[in-house]
């Protein structure tokens, strides 16, 4: 188990520092950086100038070996825009997206595994085709205006939650809700799906042949099984959830890294944007990690050769 | 005494896309406490429904009759799910074909093997655990007590199978159901687990339901055996009467290679009968066996009877003992 984490990590470690290069030369191939940021009215001189500054003017490959060398440092570099440095600024937003996207996840797990195991004990059966309809229909309608129907819905009409922020728990309730929604219907499938398949295997028979209950075998003998694939999809639907707030910290006016990007990338400051695209890339890597492990917890077959 | 197991004319219909399909058709036998009887017979004769009919096991689909199906004193015909619920794993235990897959790959061998005596005994764990080596070093297995750690993919099949045959010796069961324990395993070690099955059988005076394609073997540990065709039995007897003098020419199809009782070849396969097994779907008339049957007559298309010879022996065949005698003979010369 050591072992296969030790691999893991190390595995992990090497996407890490290519998506590091990725992330620094994408942002450099969307135009000449020293042209944009000088603005509309500057002459050559001054974009000369500004490049020199920013250190612009330097091989590429020096370039990024500073500022790699900065980043593990933790020094992201300055907003253009904000006075904080660019670790303070994202630091500072990042709980409120990781709280958003993790609320979304466990609403999707807490909805899309319960409805996934009973359709897979009734398929076919109305609450089967009840859940497939909604996960099918969810599907259609876009994130934002999903967003703002439940806004019009819960806080205009009914005023039960607050209509836009950040500040309290109840601020989270339908932004995550909406988050959540979109995840839901490929975590039910699967997990009806797995279910289905696990429910035909032979030990399930052995199980009953013991004389278990039908309680037991589901929860035991079942759903052990079947939840294995569940666990990589949910760490892909959580990274899924950080991109997806972008436009769900939009609707909802939260300060998040989402609504940070949205704004940077309007204002073309590349630093921010860099480092978000970093760190986001580094959940991803980071959950992969994470889901490998939990599935070697619940598949011996991976966790014991 | 009363048998431990009565079985009287069951039936199991499944309902399928082209009408119904009957893979058993009024089965009859009974098995005492001690004894093993092998169900024998072609694939798809019926033979792992009928043994999943007497647990209680079969597909949600199929629709099972019996005039008479108990255990001890258990009506299985009448018992709620929950009494059968009861009785699986403790008084009556099933061995399946596949070893590779029966065992859940998530849990270890221990937690897999200390269920069942916890559910109907509810002892400690540790007593449990203390069982479990006792029957994993009665089934051969070395180093017991390490084994309850180990997971299923860790044991090579013919492990996994003594694994089975000592979960289902947990609660210590007056029944043992067996459907062909040994398919899917080595050849070389086949007829190793089926005396061991055998030997365990004895020991514990268990009663014995023991399918199996290994004639060897049936003659080897069987007490009485059934033959059965299409969805019936058309042949019983001990194993002694049915070897020396089996009495329906299917009987003597399948034995056609170890023709000489005693002398079975071990690891003997059922010899291949040209023809085709009869469609179970819809209405059958008459003796199954005809298309197949070298000594077929119009008078078998309407009979269907079983000759009662007295003592269990019985066969379904419009023969006369004497008739079949004579027809063996005549088989035997070409
Ligand atoms: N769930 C099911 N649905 C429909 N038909 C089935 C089902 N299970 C078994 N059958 C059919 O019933 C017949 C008897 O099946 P059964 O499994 O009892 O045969 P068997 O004698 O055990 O054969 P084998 O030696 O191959 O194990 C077969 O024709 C099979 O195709
Ligand atoms: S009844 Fe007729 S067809 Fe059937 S086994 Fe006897 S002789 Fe053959
Ligand atoms: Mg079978």
């Amino acid at each position: 188990m050591l072992n296969f984490a030790l691999r893991r990590f190390l595995l992990a470690a090497l996407v890490a520092l290519t998506v590091s290069i990725v992330a620094f030369f994408l942002v450099r191939v969307s135009g000449d950086l020293a042209t944009s940021l000088a603005g509309q009215e500057a002459s050559a001189e001054d974009i000369e100038e500004i490049r020199k500054a920013y250190g612009l003017d330097r091989p590429i490959i020096v370039q990024y070996a500073d500022w790699l060398g900065a980043a593990v440092q933790g020094d992201f570099g300055e907003s253009l825009f904000f006075p904080d440095t660019v670790w303070e600024l994202v630091s500072s937003r990042l709980p409120t997206t990781l709280r958003l996207a993790m609320s979304g996840l466990i609403i999707s797990l807490l909805v899309g595994i319960p409805f996934g195991v009973i359709a897979a004990l009734r398929p076919n059966s109305w609450i089967d085709r009840l859940a497939m309809t909604i996960a099918v229909a969810g599907q259609a309608i876009p994130t934002f205006w999903m967003g703002l129907m439940l806004m019009v819905l819960f806080s205009l009409m009914l005023g039960w939650t607050p209509i836009s922020g950040d500040e309290s728990w109840r601020h989270f309730i339908l932004p995550a809700v909406t988050l959540g929604y979109y995840s839901t219907p490929p975590i039910m499938r699967l997990t009806r799906s797995g279910m289905l398949e696990v429910l035909s295997a032979d030990y399930i028979r052995t199980a009953y042949a013991k004389g278990l209950r039908p309680m037991p075998v589901l929860f035991k003998h079942a759903l052990r099984n079947a939840v294995i694939p569940v666990v990589a999809l949910a760490s892909v639907q959580f990274g899924h959830m950080l991109s997806g707030a972008i436009v769900i910290e939009s609707v909802f006016a939260m300060q998040g890294i989402g609504y940070l990007a949205w704004e940077s990338i309007l204002r073309n400051d590349i630093a921010v944007i860099q480092t978000i695209l970093l760190i986001v890339c580094m959940f991803y890597v980071f959950l992969t990690v994470l889901s490998d492990l939990v599935n070697a917890w619940l598949d011996p077959r991976i966790r014991v050769s | 005494m009363s048998a431990l197991l009565d079985v009287q004319d069951l039936t199991v219909d499944i309902p399928v896309s082209d009408g119904e399909l009957h893979p058993v058709r009024g089965i009859s036998f009974s098995i005492e406490r001690g004894e093993t009887l092998c169900l024998v017979g072609e694939s798809g004769c019926g033979k792992s429904l009928t043994s999943l009919a007497i647990m209680g096991l079969l597909p949600k689909r199929a629709q099972r009759t019996a005039r008479v199906l108990r255990i001890g004193d258990l009506d299985i015909s009448s018992a709620s799910s929950r009494e059968m619920a009861h009785i699986r794993g403790n008084s009556m235990a099933m061995i399946f074909q596949e070893p590779m897959t029966s065992l859940n790959p998530a849990y270890t061998i221990g937690n897999q093997l200390e269920e069942a005596l916890i559910r109907h005994r509810r002892v400690s764990r540790a007593k449990a655990q203390e069982r479990a080596v006792y029957l994993l070093e009665k089934v051969g297995i070395t180093g017991a007590a390490g084994r309850l750690r180990q997971y299923p993919h860790q044991l090579s099949g013919g492990l996994r199978q003594r694994v089975m045959i000592a979960m289902a010796l947990m609660c210590g069961p007056e029944l043992i159901i067996a459907d062909e324990p040994t398919t899917a395993l080595d050849v070389t070690i086949q007829a190793q687990i089926l005396l061991l099955l055998a030997d365990l059988q004895r020991e514990f005076h268990m009663g014995m339901l023991l399918i199996t394609h290994d004639l060897g073997v049936v003659a080897r540990v069987a007490d009485r055996v059934a033959v059965m065709y299409a969805g019936q039995i058309v042949e019983q007897g001990t194993a002694a009467e049915v070897f020396e003098r089996p009495l329906h020419p299917y009987t003597r199809g399948l034995m056609a290679c170890i023709p000489i009782p005693g002398k079975t070849v071990r690891g003997g396969r059922l010899g291949s009968i040209p023809g085709l097994v009869p469609s179970l779907i819809g209405d059958m008339h008459g003796c199954a066996f005809r298309d197949r049957c070298a000594h077929a007559t119009s008078a078998c298309a309407s009979y269907e009877a079983m000759r009662d010879q007295g003592d269990g022996r019985a066969y379904r065949c419009v023969m006369t003992p004497e008739e079949t005698m004579a027809a063996s003979m005549r088989e035997q010369a070409a």
